[in-house]
């Protein structure tokens, strides 16, 4: 339970919210987001050693980036020998979804300290998002959500720490796993994401004209292929969200 | 390369990406048509990152059965489309991958 309930002897009932019920709310609650992490993570860990990141550097993209997918493209650049500018800039543009979760949370949260929106920002990530915009949409008035919010982020954090190091120590041992072609790990992790997003005809649109783009401007220099397929893809995705809507007005 | 600087430049575009929008926009007003463009960033990115990885693992279009990237990454489509669930997409994903490339002796 994520509040305790006082029932008074006249039947009234009041909910407390503690500080500790909230964080140990948030844990639970984040639990199965957790779960499938965890594969997610070990993989990271074998296939950033696996094409040629230091252990120290594989465990510092986790420590300091925390961002999954992030640091599967980084480690992926980084093995075919992509610059450091592409690298920052890809990073830039696949995180670039964490502005809408930060806009998105930002009511619920804009009256708490620096302390707080510190580091609640820097360990803010797609499963945490998806757990805490549900907490602060339900309609009771806990004064405490924010320790929810920090006990979502605190147990990723630790799970991708430790998968990591598992990942780092068995790609290690096991240095051929890298021609099992583990790189497949990542791309299966990004369809099972993307998939589930794919709930309307814009979306489907925007998925399809990307993919096709990134064909297509595959042979561009510098990994900008990527960058081109995915603004076209995003435009093609408002253009038909446009029409779509136009079309519903007339009819 | 030097791995720190790029843990820091990666650091920091993240944080960058990251703080702003939790810590400012409580006072601004994000533009509508921005907001709807970044609702399709992931899948647009995402989708740009896994097409070319399955049909030109080695950098030529490869739609043939002995591509194990392209049957495998159908698989995983189908699993996700069917079930939502991340975890057996992956297993069944990667189970089907590597069962493929023993299949036809890669």
């Amino acid at each position: 339970m994520r509040h305790a309930t006082l029932t008074i002897m006249t039947t009234q009932t009041t909910t407390i919210y503690t500080r500790q019920g909230e964080f140990l709310a948030g844990i639970k609650d984040t639990f199965p987001m957790v779960i499938g992490a965890i594969p997610f993570g070990i993989i990271f860990g074998a296939v950033a050693v696996a094409g040629g990141l230091s252990p120290a550097a594989a465990m510092g993209m986790s420590l300091f980036v925390f961002a999954g997918s992030a640091q599967f493209i980084g480690a992926n650049l980084f093995s075919q020998g992509v610059s450091f500018g592409i690298i920052v800039l890809t990073t830039f543009v696949v995180n670039l979804r964490h502005a809408l979760y930060g806009a998105s949370l930002a009511p619920y949260v804009k009256h708490l300290s620096q302390i707080w929106l510190l580091p609640l920002a820097f360990t803010l990530t797609d499963e945490t998002y998806a757990i805490v915009i549900s907490r602060y949409q339900q309609h009771d008035d806990s004064p405490y959500k924010h320790w929810y919010f920090f006990g979502s982020e605190v147990i990723m954090y630790f799970n991708w720490q430790t998968c990591t190091l598992i990942g780092i120590v068995a790609g290690q041992q096991f240095k051929d796993l890298a021609n099992l072609g583990l790189d497949f790990a990542m791309v299966v992790t990004f369809i099972g994401i993307v998939i589930p997003l794919l709930v309307n005809r814009p979306m489907l649109i925007c998925a399809i004209v990307a993919g096709v783009t990134s064909i297509l401007a595959n042979g561009l220099p510098n990994k900008l292929g990527l960058m081109v397929a995915a603004l076209i893809g995003i435009a093609a995705g408002m253009i038909a969200e446009e029409i779509f809507q136009r079309k519903e007005v007339k009819t | 390369m030097n791995e720190v600087l790029l843990i820091l430049g990666m650091m920091l575009v993240t944080f960058g990406v990251r703080y702003p929008m939790l810590a400012i926009v409580g006072r601004l007003q994000l533009p509508p048509l921005l907001v709807r463009a970044l609702s399709y960033v992931p899948v647009a990115v995402l989708t740009a990152i896994i097409v070319p990885e399955v049909m030109m693992p080695d950098d030529t279009i490869n739609i043939g059965m002995d591509n194990a990237y392209l049957v495998a990454g159908l698989l995983a489509v189908i699993v996700s489309w069917r079930t939502k669930n991340l975890l057996a997409t992956i297993v069944i994903g990667m189970g089907g991958f590597l069962l493929w490339r023993a299949v036809i002796g890669a």
